[in-house]
């Protein structure tokens, strides 16, 4: 379990970046912050593993405050995960997964043994392992720093944008294996993005910031989506554009099983289940909505 | 006519040793050079290295080297002298100086190219400081480095042929020497000899600039340039080789 | 202060000297490296072949090469020409590099662009790339002017150093002062000849403002 209580960070530039921030992360489930540029999130997450301390307030880890807790050590323990993976570009894929451990003591083979599976597990053939980065695709490169993430097996893995610089087809796919990653190892994910659609299909809970680290609406995606508490909310979440505001398109023919569903603006958004012409009624988890919603927001990346 | 005569002297096996030989004196070249590249390093690489890993002190570095650079060490050393004396230590000290701000400036453009956000990255995944200097800077900024140390090498052994005429020796010695005895043979065949020197230490450190390349880096397509314009620092920080001499 | 005044006309003079023997090496150096940098640009042999001779005359040390051109331009040894022609020949060696590296710092879409909406290639270059490319220029001119002013004065040992003069004749004579008024009249000279080239950069380039140059010329002579 992760808290913030009362954090505030002010730059020395004098940009107040968090103001008064308090958030209990549960332990084994993904949290999303998600927000615009510039609203903290960033930095919120790099309090957790103090590459940024706060002016003020307390972050408790395990009931622990992490301000009484060695930087390095409390890195090395905490996973992490940035936009363009931040490997080392002189170092072999095989030696940037194993380079905590390595720095930690643990024997060279026992090490390299680990990052082989590694590999395995992030979904990277072996043969990869004694390329250098600058040989891997953008794709490829964000799943070996997912792989060095882990390396330590962690509790907690802090992603910051993890997806932000690829492009949207391989984007979805690293999406859909981290979700299947998390169901296997149950991490304490803290994720930071800007993508409201990324921040649903991965949040067990979402927490929208808005300037300052404000906490505009925290609630799993559906309750998010079903009860927008403000107008800047459903701005952010595409409801008040209508993209969200779905229903069904009669004036297509159907082909029996499936129904058009349009937004607001009357623009193709996607289809849904329909056997018989009749809509089935949800039982399903958001995560496997069966409406494929597809908007523009994906792209914004 | 005057190549050739220098060529016969150079490779006359008479010139070879002795006291006025070509061996004793490439040795005291070497000697002067070596002796105030060792100085130059022992200042200039801590200094480089401090002040790239934290990015303080960018401002002085390009007031150093942009000022030094305009100082005649010609002069300086000859300035010098009238208040030491002759001796190998001032000629050492004179070197050193003239060779100080390319080491520093090499050694902090060095640091300055590696992307921040592999730095951020390590720092991130647990890196101590010296981890990072050690494991990542330094080892990426290498080529960097050993270039301000070839155009400081290049800048000492060019100078020191000055030691000629403060009453050293060196391969300078045979030019001080032809000049003044309008023996312009000797002074060509000493101008082979130093230019030649010069080029067989630019060589091996090209070389070695070469094989020092991080593997990752050289290949394909290396992204060790830092985002947001960091790279457009100050032009030629590291000097250039010619100098005095 | 005082040996300064009773030798201002001898000091004045091998000023003036200083500057017009280090003024036409910057000058050759400039003109010749435009054409020759964006040879190197644009082809790769040329490039090569450009960047190894220079390379190869640059590391040859100032002292040697004033004694080696006399026998290559059958003139005297005591001939100005001698220092003038290898400081033009070190200058023309940083000058290409950088030129090269201030096309190369042109940025392409610009070009494309510039292309696109009609410019001829030789307008284009006048108009567009020597103008984006004059902040590099001028960068690596500043170190030209700087490494000449300073290297001029060794020529004193081949009978043409301008306030080098001071320095030999000091040292022989045993008198610090002089050799140090030989220092600083050198320093003002490459300060003054900076400032020039800023103040010129300031009207030809109004944009460039704070422009510092590429980072390739931080290791001008570095890697070759």
């Amino acid at each position: 379990m992760i808290e913030f209580r009362g954090v505030s960070k002010q730059f020395d530039d004098g940009t107040l970046a968090v103001d008064d921030f308090s958030l209990v992360i549960p332990s084994h489930k993904t949290v999303v912050l998600v927000g615009s540029s510039g609203c903290g999130k960033t930095t919120l997450l790099r309090m957790i593993n103090r590459m940024v301390d706060p002016t003020s307030g307390s972050i408790l880890i395990d009931d622990e405050d992490i301000a009484g807790l060695e930087p390095v050590k409390l890195r090395r323990r905490i996973g992490y995960v940035m936009q363009n993976s931040g490997l080392l570009p002189h170092r072999k894929v095989i030696d940037n997964v194993a380079t905590v451990p390595l720095l930690e003591g643990v024997p060279k083979r026992d090490a390299y043994a680990r990052a082989m599976e590694l590999l395995d597990t992030v979904g990277l053939d072996r043969s990869l392992a004694n390329r250098y980065p600058s040989q891997l695709s953008g794709g490829q490169q964000q799943r070996v720093g997912v792989a060095r993430g882990l390396a330590v097996d962690p509790n907690i893995l802090l992603m910051d944008e993890p997806f932000g610089a690829v492009d949207p087809i391989v984007r979805a796919d690293l999406q859909q294996e981290l979700i299947r990653l998390q169901q296997e190892l149950g991490k304490t994910i803290v994720f930071v993005t800007h993508d409201i659609d990324e921040a649903f299909l991965l949040g067990d809970e979402v927490v929208i910031l808005q300037v300052g680290a404000q906490i505009a609406q925290q609630g799993t995606p559906s309750e998010i989506l079903a009860n927008p508490t403000n107008e800047f909310v459903a701005n952010f979440i595409g409801v008040g554009r209508g993209k969200r505001r779905l229903s069904v398109d009669g004036s297509v023919e159907s082909n029996g099983n499936d129904l058009v569903l349009v937004d607001s603006a009357g623009h193709a958004a996607g289809v849904v289940d329909a056997p018989g012409g009749v809509i089935a009624n949800g039982d399903s988890s958001p995560k496997s909505r069966s409406i494929s919603n597809k908007t523009d927001q994906a792209g914004d990346a | 006519m005057l190549f050739a005569a220098a060529l016969a002297f150079i490779f006359d096996p008479a010139n070879l040793l002795g006291e006025k030989g070509i061996l004793p004196r490439l040795m005291d070249h070497l000697l002067y050079t070596g002796l105030s590249l060792g100085v130059a390093l022992l200042v200039g690489i801590p200094i480089g290295l401090i002040i790239g890993h934290t990015g303080k002190g960018k401002n002085f570095v390009i007031a150093l080297t942009g000022s030094f650079r305009a100082i005649p060490t010609f002069g300086l050393l000859l300035f010098i002298i009238l208040f030491t004396g002759l001796g190998l230590g001032p000629l050492v000290f004179v070197l050193a100086i003239l060779a100080i701000p390319p080491i520093i400036a090499g050694a902090y453009s060095g640091l300055d190219a590696v992307n921040r956000e592999t730095i951020d990255a390590a720092r991130a995944i647990g890196m101590t400081e010296w981890q990072i200097l050690g494991k990542v800077e330094i080892p990426l900024a290498l080529p960097l480095i050993l270039g301000g140390i070839r155009s400081a090498t290049l800048q000492i052994i060019a100078t020191a042929t000055i030691a000629g005429y403060v009453g050293l020796t060196g391969l300078g010695r045979f030019l001080i020497e032809g000049l003044a005895l309008h023996d312009y043979t000797l002074a060509f065949a000493g101008a082979i000899l130093v230019a030649a020197l010069a080029l067989v230490a630019d060589g091996i450190l090209a070389l070695i600039q070469r094989l020092v390349v991080p593997h990752g880096v050289s290949r394909g397509m290396a992204r060790t340039t830092t985002r947001s314009g960091r790279r457009t620092a100050p032009p030629a920080l590291t000097g250039t080789p010619i100098t005095e001499g | 202060m005082q040996w300064l005044w009773e030798n201002r006309d001898l000091v004045f003079g091998l000023s003036l000297e200083h500057v017009r023997l280090s003024a036409i090496p910057i000058i050759v150096g400039l003109i010749a490296s435009i054409p020759l940098g964006w040879l190197a640009n644009r082809f790769r042999v040329t490039r090569a072949i450009q960047l190894t001779l220079f390379g190869i005359l640059f590391t040859i040390p100032s002292l040697a090469f004033f004694i080696t051109l006399p026998s290559v331009l059958g003139t005297k040894i005591l001939n100005p020409v001698n220092v003038v022609v290898a400081l033009a020949i070190y200058a023309i060696a940083i000058m290409v590099r950088g030129a090269a590296d201030a096309f190369a710092s042109v940025p392409r879409d610009v070009i494309q662009s510039a292309t696109a909406v009609g410019f001829s290639s030789v307008s284009r270059f006048w108009k567009v790339e020597l103008p984006l490319a004059g902040p590099v220029l001028l960068a690596n001119l500043r170190v030209v002017s700087v490494t000449t002013v300073s290297l001029l004065s060794v020529g004193a040992l081949v009978g043409n150093g301008a306030l080098g003069y001071l320095f030999i004749n000091g040292y022989q004579r045993d008198f610090p002062t002089e050799v140090m008024i030989g220092i600083v009249f050198t320093l003002i000279i490459a300060v003054l000849f900076d400032q020039i080239l800023v103040a010129i950069g300031r009207v030809l380039m109004p944009w460039a403002h704070g422009v510092r140059g590429s980072s390739r010329a931080l290791t001008v002579g570095g890697a070759a």
